[in-house]
């Protein structure tokens, strides 16, 4: 076992425990607590995850595909959130993903091969006076223009 | 501190109502979403650092003080509104409103307002048509014939503090209400007349006494949080801006229908509203306003925070509370509506979040008193967020019964840059778009079902000549389509018909008859779906064909976007005679396929053209056209 691996396992075991055993109500707040450490759910987790709360992996699988939260894939170090609500829509949100695809080449839901960048779509984050916008980590990409996101995500 | 009866809270709270008089300044920083996306947090911190600096003693929490001392107090608010003109920060008593605040500005606010008493003309609300500075902030068109009830506290006070909000009468409901029977508590909400302001509007006093009325030992109260429509972000300025107030609103429902557990379901996309709802819990439970007989009442309850998944079906009550249950949020037929059966099978209020937000005013000024605000049957106001096409993109409250010309041209200001006005949409993906003619309707909640839309959650969408009906339309399906959970047939395979429709028409490959078959199918979703998104999915698209069936002729028999948005039915060209020859389309677009040199007009390579539109959004001149 690399030394990686072992201590994720001790992050997994760590986080686990604060969740009440045996708890089938807690699976998706558990689920997204490990998506929070890991940044996506790993296998051994989803098992592990199940067997704490006492339900068969099947339903965790489940309730892991269900919800759009949730990625069974790796994600890249920095996740850009196009924001895909009405008003970024109307203000010229679906150009911005063009744009990304053009400059990254990857839509939503991929991975840049580098791992560097992950491209989500999400449904209104409720910033409408910055439409459109775009999250990359934690920035606030605001009213980007055509062409431009590219160069803010100081990916060229 | 720990508050075991109802005078150990009245004393705290008015300790703090006299700390919070003797403030003798207040700078109040908005950390709404646009506000604090523009850098509002960052901003507060330079502003304390600085007053520091400067040897400008400032308090950041709500202390009870010494008699002598006045303080001058700087703290973080929830959404103050005009989210279009952010940072924003307001000072009092001074009464002015700082827009466009950003970090760096914090220097000069302290030097010159704080410590030189002189007001910044720059930061000042520039009024659009006259040019001059408007500094008091109940002065800017903005906030005019605006009444705020929900959003009472939202954008005034410290919105993480306990203490603040005890300050101002906070909790004073609570107190009020558990001495009253709970009987007494609901026939107040039922004479307010109070309708779930979810979208549904929903009697709230009807659902509470079904719900106490229902069989059962056990009984839940769910506040959703699970604000999905797109363009709606009310609940979440609620709940970061003012979460105690939410929580006192539960309190009073779960000792009027008998419960001792709450849940808030709270949307994932909302982090600093997860947190500050946490926090409030925390402080709740820590002073004794949460747990075991609470006031020395006989009010037992606690409150668990939920945090969603990001699948928008959960907004639905029986989808949320199969989610809160740990299960794939999936909704059921409601032959048994939740109030009977609904968390764990057992009877449930689940209202949201700016319904409960009411709840607090309607206990402590009398159901009568909301009544007699707004319409007759929709009393009391309405929290909208104004965006899309419109000047003043903000938080508002109105007044039911408010028109919907005076909401976008009285606080809106218009439409940007002075274009035509097209729609309203409402709503959200269940709603509809409504036109010029509809514009004098009264917002309420059967008035707009009466045109064809709904009154929603919040939302309102303002759209220009430049947004494609079709497309919008089109938009929304692509929505359901995702979000659609896949139990029904109709609403599974019906909305991706349906989308798969629309995307003919707007890439050119639909035929004559193709709109009959539309509406056919859009009537069918809506009588045969399970739950009500599937019910309520086709009422984009009837609602454009409604009113905008000529724009869906013209695509389907013209093969034209008569907007220039449908990328395959527009073909954009520079008129010579209004082109200055300025370049700025030359270098905003992406393919360069626009030539030209400066003062002479440009073209378009239409080989190049990839039909963004960027060149239309940026020309100044209007000389970018559609063909």
């Amino acid at each position: 076992m690399t030394a990686a691996r072992a201590e994720g396992n001790a992050k997994l075991a760590a986080l686990i425990a604060r969740h009440p055993a045996g708890d089938a109500t807690d699976l998706v707040q558990l689920l997204q607590d490990i998506q929070e450490e890991f940044n996506y759910l790993p296998e051994d987790a989803i098992h592990a995850a199940a067997a704490h709360v006492c339900v068969p992996v099947t339903k965790a699988f489940s309730v892991a595909t269900f919800y759009r939260a949730f990625s069974l894939k790796p994600r890249g170090k920095t996740i850009i959130k196009v924001c895909l609500g009405t008003t970024c829509h109307i203000r010229g949100a679906p150009v911005v993903v063009d744009d990304i695809r053009t400059g990254l080449g990857v839509g939503p839901g991929e991975t840049t091969k580098d791992m560097a960048f992950t491209v989500e779509v999400v449904n209104c984050v409720g910033a409408c006076a910055l439409a459109p916008v775009v999250i990359a980590g934690s920035r606030y990409l605001a009213n980007v223009k055509p062409g431009t996101i590219t160069r803010l995500l100081g990916a060229k | 501190m720990r508050f075991a009866t109802v005078r150990d809270l009245e004393t705290r709270s008015e300790r703090m109502a006299a700390a919070d008089a003797h403030v003798r300044r207040r700078v109040l920083v908005c950390s709404g979403t646009g506000c604090a996306a523009g850098g509002a947090l960052d901003l507060y911190e330079k502003l304390v650092a600085q007053c520091r600096k400067v040897k400008l003693e400032v308090e950041v929490e709500l202390a009870p003080c010494g008699e002598a001392k006045e303080p001058l107090y700087a703290a973080v608010t929830g959404c103050q509104g005009l989210c279009q003109m952010g940072p924003l920060v307001q000072i009092l008593p001074d009464d002015i409103l700082y827009t466009h605040v950003t970090p760096d500005k914090a220097k000069d606010v302290v030097a010159k307002t704080l410590v030189g008493g002189e007001v910044i003309e720059k930061l000042l609300y520039k009024d659009p048509e006259s040019g001059k500075r408007i500094s008091k902030r109940d002065e800017i068109p903005f906030y005019k014939g605006q009444r705020f009830i929900a959003l009472e506290g939202c954008g005034r006070v410290q919105a993480t503090s306990l203490d603040a909000y005890i300050a101002r009468g906070g909790f004073s409901s609570l107190i009020k209400a558990l001495g009253m029977k709970p009987e007494a508590v609901i026939s107040e909400v039922e004479k307010s007349g109070l309708r779930g302001r979810g979208g549904g509007g929903f009697p709230t006093g009807r659902k509470w006494r079904s719900c106490v009325e229902a069989e059962g030992e056990e009984r839940f109260v769910i506040c959703n949080g699970d604000e999905g429509d797109p363009g709606a972000f009310m609940d979440c300025c609620i709940m970061e801006g003012d979460p105690f107030r939410v929580l006192e609103g539960m309190m009073i429902a779960a000792h009027a229908v008998g419960a001792k557990r709450g849940f808030i379901y709270v949307r994932h996309e909302y982090p600093r509203a997860v947190e500050r709802l946490q926090k409030a819990i925390a402080d709740c439970r820590e002073t004794g306003l949460l747990g075991e007989r609470i006031l020395g009442s006989g009010l037992s309850f606690d409150v668990r925070l939920s945090r969603g998944g990001g699948a928008f079906v959960c907004g639905e009550s029986t989808a949320l509370m199969r989610s809160i249950e740990g299960n794939v949020g999936e909704p059921r037929a409601k032959y048994v509506r939740s109030v009977q059966k609904g968390l764990y099978d057992k009877p449930t209020v689940l209202n949201n979040v700016e319904t409960f937000a009411c709840v607090p005013a309607v206990i402590r000024e009398g159901g009568e008193w909301l009544a007699k605000i707004g319409t007759k049957r929709s009393p009391g106001t309405k929290a909208f967020c104004l965006v899309g096409k419109v000047r003043n993109t903000g938080l508002i409250e109105v007044p039911m019964g408010t028109t919907l010309r005076s909401v976008i041209y009285g606080i809106g200001g218009g439409i940007i840059d002075g274009r035509p006005f097209k729609a309203v949409q409402t709503g959200g993906p269940s709603g509809g778009c409504l036109p010029e003619s509809a514009l004098d309707l009264p917002v309420d909640f059967d008035a707009l079902i009466g045109a064809g839309s709904m009154m929603g959650s919040g939302g309102m969408i303002i759209m220009d000549d430049r947004t494609c009906m079709v497309d919008v339309a089109k938009y929304f399906l692509h929505f359901l389509l995702e979000e659609s959970c896949g139990k029904c047939v109709p609403c599974r395979e019906g909305i991706f018909q349906l989308h798969a429709m629309l995307e003919a028409m707007s890439t050119g490959r639909s035929q004559a008859g193709d709109l009959e078959k539309v509406r056919r199918l859009a009537e069918d979703i809506a009588a045969s779906s399970l739950c009500g998104l599937g019910k309520s999915a086709p009422n984009p698209v009837l609602s454009t064909l409604r009113y905008f069936e000529a724009e869906y002729r013209a695509h389907i028999e013209n093969h034209k976007c008569p907007a220039g948005v449908c990328r395959e039915l527009t073909t954009f060209q520079i008129d010579k005679d209004k082109c200055t020859g300025c370049m700025v389309c030359v270098k905003a677009c992406p393919p360069e396929a626009i030539t030209g040199e400066k003062k002479k007009p440009h073209a378009i390579d239409e080989a190049k053209c990839t039909r963004c539109g960027a060149c239309r959004t940026v020309c100044g001149y209007d000389a970018v056209q559609t063909r």
